[in-house]
Order: structure tokens, then C-alpha cells, then sequence
């Protein structure tokens, strides 16, 4: 099969949907002229031209709510964030109008829309370039939260996003983009809202998500050779979580480890340990460990990247801790 | 909508039927609203209630102005507009009482009344972000090819908002076929225009976007329809956006709750000598356009209306509780998180 970056991948989805549906266009910053900021839309404009294809000023808020506005308005935007860092202050925009339009109008005005671009860290940008989200926006019902990990599901996923009726955050990473993977030449769709094993295994659940996936798999990997075999699901969405997937795995291994990149406080990683302690109590035979970034802001030297971000020996800890091999 | 008036005699602008439908649409906004206030002290409406008493002409005068395919959008203060585009005023007092029957089936509330039927795309709680979205809906219509504009409302507070400012911006860049309306009442709940913004003159906002920009009578209906008819042709035209500042007046406090210190009785005594209904009765009245007889009739059907709106809204049922799972995703089968 064909290998190909996962930027091309994401190009690719918007691509192909802006062929097949002439409502879907694109917007953002820097993402005609300039062909995007990290080269997703490279091309773009140039197939498209710029009635479809829209450079913005840095305006989030204004064009976020541009969005909304033409999505009510019969049209499926696809909006760009730089990074979701700069989506706060669009994030109004996003939780009380794209969120609850639905819900408010009486089921009147829906916002088929998609807001995409990278979440977390991306090396050493400091506390304001650095956090995640993805747990924030998964707190609000009417939104849907996809965070793909690799060129594949990004693809599949991206194209489901934009064709979903229901307003969709698309969560990638400026440390993945140039990540290559096999990806079929032909048309496919994945469903939203369905988690992935990534690796079989008997011993230890992983469950993670994102760029987090890495860390995961390369623990993994990593404890295979001590012959621990660790089952890693990918979340792929986690709004809705497959919850089914993660718990159909804890009752097989009994253990379970978290891994993600958030902040700890009310992370996915909670909503899960509750969850599993909620309906595979039963099962467990440790309690569950999460692996998060520490509680605190992302700064910006090397060695405190190291120290509070996930990483592969934090998570092979966690693991052995879960089967009381520490 | 309006029609010019055709006979050559005639000193009015504009055809009987528009000066009727002026009368009777604010009135009915008027009545409506003043037995909005009356429920709302007996506690069968609830939450926030805004009333718009006083500055009708601001909805009336832009509907004559405008076509039914063009769309609408407005902050919280939203009971009026869907009044005078034709929303059931039966369905929009259940709206307020919270029933089953109302505009959004009791989600919405008093501060989010939507009318897709009628094009009125709400009722939004948060000061200012109506006006990006308002944006948006115009932007869709020039995207379709269509020539239909978005009329976007904010108050006088909205203004020193960002997401106005950025909405702006934008609408210039693409020539969105938007027309902006600022309804100064002259204060942002208790605090005045001059206390919050260092530019009084709200148009001259828009002008530092080189948005052709006006003051308006807002208590002027007639004023407010050609303002409105204006703008509508510069968006038609592919000319993009405008930003009206209609300068108004609300006679009731910001909420049901505000004791109203921040302004003086005479002040609102001084509004109300200009008070847009009062204004085209007389017009009706002196340029002989319709009777005393046929005013009295009007007066007598907009009371009987809002008489069977209470009524209507009394006798709703209570919207199913469970029914709070419904349209929050368009996707049927959307797994809630259940506890």
C-alpha cells in the first residue's frame, strides 16, 4: 500500500469532500495563500480557487462565528485553528453557539461544521502554545471530539467529520504531520465515535489517544520484550468514547493504564478509571493508573518538557506498577 | 415588502397597507410584551425576560424594508422580530412560559426564540456573538449566489465587544451582503453609552472599517425603513455590508429586575413624546389613511391576539423532561453518557 504523510491524509479527506459537496469550504489562518501553516491545505487554493478556500486575518472569534453563521445557513465549513491554543478565544464561538444550536433552536438550526488543527505540545513553545484541549471540549454535549493518531484514521475520520450533521472538533498535532502511513488510494470512511485496538494483547490494557498513541505503542513494544503483552486501544473520538471497546479489553487483561497528554485534573483519563471502576469493578486486579502530563503549565527548557510530559518510561512505570511488578 | 404610496394625492410616503401594517405589528409587539412584563411579576414566565417596549420601530420599519428570503438574527431582547415577520404569537408566549408548544419546544426561553419558518435564526444570550454569525448567515447567501442579506441586531453594548469588531473586519474583506444594526437605547443594562464607549457616536464605529455607516431615528419608523431599504440595496448590489445605528429608547428596565437608578423619569417621559406607535397613528390619522373606526379595530384584534397567545400558552402542555435528549445532536443514535 501507498505510505503518505499525515498532512497529505488530512489533505486529502478536505479535498475530496470539497469535490463531492460544493457547500464544504475551507478557512483559517494562512491556509490559502501561504498553503497553510504546516502545508495541510498546500495546494488548495489553487485547485479550488478562494471563493473555497479562505485566508483570514487572526480573528478566530470572527471567523469561528462566521462559521457558525454559514453552517446554519446551509454551508459546511471546514475551520482551521492554527493550533486549538488560539481557539480560546474563539472558544465562545464554539460551546455556546456551534455546541447548543441545536438543542437552543429547538432542534431548528443544526451546524454541521468542523473545526480542525493541532492540540498539545509541539517541542519547546512554551506555556501558551502548549496545552491540550481535547478534554475541554469533550465536556460539552452537542459538540463531537476526534483525535486521530495516525495518517489513516486521520483520513477516514476527517472525511466522516465533515459529512457529520452535528458540529465536529478534529484534534491533530504539529509533531504528527510529517508522521507517514499506509493510506488505500481509494475512497474510505471511518466511523466516528469507534476505538481502535491497535495491538493485541492479554496482560495489560493501554488506552490512549492522539500523539499519545506512541508513547503507548512504543511501551508496548518496549514491554513485550520482558514479556509483559500489552493490548493498546486508540480512542480515536473521545466524544463519544467507546467505552464498550475499553471495557470488553480491562475484562480480559484486569489491568488497565491511561495515557494522555492533558493536564490530570478532569481529563479523559478520569472519565475512564471512573468508568471502569463503575462497570468492570469486578475485574480489576489493580486499580487503574493514569500517566498524564503533570499538573502544571508546559514550560519552555527541554528538561522541563521531559519531566512533566508522558512518556514511554513513565507509562512502562505505570504498567508494571498495575501488575505489581515494581 | 412596502409599496410606495401610488396615488399622486396622497402627502404619505408610503402605500396605506405599509403604514397599517406598522401600526398593527408594533402594537401587537407592544401588547405583547406589556403582558409579557404582567405574566412575568406573577411568575408564570421565569429566567430573564427583556422587553423591547419602546423600541418597535426598529423591528417594524427593517421587515417592510427587507423580502422574506432574507434572514434575521438578533441578541436576547428577540420577543419582537419574530412578532412582526409573522411567528405565531401563541407559540412565542409558550416559548416564554417554557411549554411544549413554544417557538423551540421550551429549550430556548425568552432569549432564544427561533423561527426557521419565518427565516428568524434567534435569540442569542451571549452579548455580541450574534454579530459574527449574523456574518456568517450573509456570507452563506453570497457563497449560494443567492441575492438574500442577513439583517444583524446587537444593542448598544454589544458594540465594545470584540467579536463585533472582528465581524466588521470580515464583512468588509468579503463584501458580506450584511446589514449591521446597532439598537442604541442608550444604556448596556445600567450603564450608559457615554460610561462605557470613548466614541459616543456609535456608527462611526463602523466607519474606521470604511463600512458606509448612519445614525438613524430609531423611534421613526419611516426612518428606519429607508435606512433599511438603502442598505439592502448596497448589499444586493454586491457592495457588502452597512452598519445602521438606530438611536431608540427602551421605557422598561434592561430586565424584569432592574430598578432602573442609572436614568431620571423625565428622561423616559421625554422618549415617550416620541414613541413610534403614537408617531404612525398620527400619520395614519392626519394624512386620513384610515378612520378612528379602523384604528380601533386594529387595537381590538391585537388584543384578542395576545388574549389567545396567554391562553394558548396556559393550555400547552409541559414539555417531556426526557424530551431534554432530543436535538442536542442531529445524529439519532448519539451514546449520552447516562450516569
Amino acid at each position: 500500500m501507498r505510505v503518505i504523510q499525515f498532512r497529505e491524509a488530512l489533505r486529502e479527506a478536505m479535498t475530496e469532500e470539497m469535490r463531492r459537496d460544493k457547500n464544504v469550504f475551507l478557512m483559517g489562518e494562512e491556509v490559502a495563500e501561504y498553503n497553510g501553516a504546516y502545508k495541510v491545505s498546500q495546494g488548495m487554493l489553487d485547485e479550488f480557487g478562494p471563493d473555497r478556500v479562505y485566508d483570514t486575518p487572526i480573528a478566530e472569534l470572527g471567523f469561528a462565528g462566521l462559521g457558525v453563521g454559514a453552517a446554519m445557513n446551509g454551508l459546511r465549513p471546514i475551520i482551521e485553528f492554527m493550533t486549538f491554543n488560539f481557539s480560546l478565544v474563539a472558544i465562545d464561538q464554539v460551546i455556546n453557539s456551534a455546541a447548543k444550536m441545536l438543542a437552543m433552536s429547538g432542534g431548528q438550526y443544526g451546524v454541521p461544521i468542523v473545526f480542525r488543527g493541532p492540540t498539545g505540545n509541539a517541542g519547546q513553545l512554551g506555556a501558551t502554545h502548549s496545552s491540550n484541549f481535547e478534554n475541554w471540549f469533550a465536556n460539552t454535549p452537542g459538540l463531537k471530539v476526534v483525535v486521530p493518531s495516525n495518517p489513516y484514521d486521520a483520513k477516514g475520520l476527517l472525511k466522516s467529520s465533515i459529512r457529520d450533521n452535528d458540529p465536529v472538533i478534529f484534534m491533530e498535532s504539529e509533531l504528527m504531520y510529517g508522521d507517514k502511513g499506509e493510506v488505500p488510494e481509494g475512497e474510505y470512511l471511518l466511523p466516528i465515535g469507534v476505538a481502535d485496538i491497535k495491538r493485541k494483547g492479554k496482560d495489560v490494557t493501554i488506552i490512549s489517544f492522539g500523539k499519545m498513541m506512541k508513547v503507548a505503542l512504543e511501551a508496548a513494544e518496549e514491554l513485550a520484550k520482558d514479556g509483559i503483552e500489552a493490548e493498546v486501544i486508540d480512542l480515536r473520538t473521545v466524544r463519544p468514547i467507546d467505552y464498550k471497546t475499553c471495557l470488553d479489553s480491562v475484562k480480559k487483561t484486569n489491568r488497565c493504564v491511561v495515557v494522555e497528554e492533558a493536564n490530570p485534573l478532569a481529563a479523559i483519563s478520569s472519565e475512564l478509571t471512573y468508568n471502569i471502576q463503575r462497570n468492570a469493578f469486578d475485574y480489576l486486579d489493580a486499580p487503574v493508573i493514569r500517566v498524564n502530563s503533570m499538573d502544571v503549565p508546559l514550560s519552555y527548557a527541554p528538561t522541563y518538557i521531559e519531566a512533566t510530559i508522558p512518556n514511554v518510561k513513565r507509562t512502562i512505570d505505570a504498567v508494571k506498577q498495575v501488575m505489581y511488578k515494581k | 415588502m412596502a409599496k410606495k404610496s401610488t396615488t399622486a394625492k396622497s402627502k404619505t410616503k408610503y402605500s396605506k397597507e405599509t403604514y397599517a401594517y406598522w401600526y398593527e405589528s408594533m402594537l401587537l409587539m407592544r401588547r405583547f410584551e406589556e403582558k409579557a412584563g404582567q405574566l412575568y411579576g406573577q411568575q408564570k414566565i421565569r429566567g430573564f425576560c427583556h422587553l423591547y417596549i419602546g423600541q418597535e420601530a426598529c423591528a417594524s420599519g427593517a421587515i417592510t424594508a427587507l423580502t422574506p428570503d432574507d434572514k434575521w438574527i438578533t441578541a436576547y431582547r428577540d420577543h419582537a422580530h419574530p412578532l412582526g415577520l409573522g411567528t405565531d404569537p401563541g407559540a412565542v408566549m409558550a416559548e416564554l412560559y417554557g411549554k411544549a408548544t413554544g417557538t423551540t419546544k421550551g429549550k430556548g426561553g425568552s432569549m432564544h426564540i427561533f423561527d426557521k419558518e419565518k427565516n428568524f435564526m434567534g435569540g442569542h444570550g451571549i452579548v455580541g456573538a450574534q454579530v459574527p454569525m449574523g456574518l456568517g448567515i450573509g456570507f452563506a447567501e453570497k457563497y449560494q449566489g443567492t441575492k438574500n442579506l442577513c439583517i444583524c441586531y446587537m444593542g448598544d453594548g454589544a458594540v465594545r465587544q470584540g467579536a463585533v469588531h472582528e465581524a466588521f473586519n470580515l464583512a468588509m474583506l468579503y463584501k458580506v451582503p450584511v446589514i449591521f444594526v446597532i439598537e442604541n437605547n442608550g444604556y448596556a443594562m445600567g450603564t450608559s453609552v457615554k460610561r462605557s464607549s470613548n466614541v459616543e457616536e456609535l456608527y462611526t464605529i463602523g466607519e474606521a472599517y470604511d463600512m458606509p455607516s448612519f445614525a438613524v431615528d430609531g423611534m421613526n419608523v419611516e426612518a428606519v425603513h429607508e435606512a433599511v431599504a438603502e442598505a439592502a440595496e448596497r448589499a444586493r448590489a454586491g457592495e457588502g455590508p452597512t452598519l445602521l445605528e438606530f438611536r431608540t429608547y427602551r421605557y422598561k428596565g434592561h430586565s424584569m429586575s432592574d430598578p432602573q437608578k442609572y436614568r431620571t423619569r423625565e428622561e423616559v417621559e421625554e422618549y415617550k413624546q416620541r414613541d413610534p406607535i403614537e408617531q404612525v397613528k398620527a400619520t395614519i390619522l392626519e394624512n386620513g389613511l384610515m378612520t378612528e373606526e379602523e384604528i380601533k379595530e386594529i387595537d381590538k384584534r391585537v388584543k384578542k391576539q395576545v388574549e389567545d397567545a396567554v391562553k394558548f400558552a396556559e393550555e400547552s402542555p409541559w414539555p417531556d423532561g426526557q424530551d431534554a435528549f432530543k436535538d442536542v445532536y442531529q445524529q439519532e443514535d448519539y451514546p449520552f453518557v447516562m450516569e
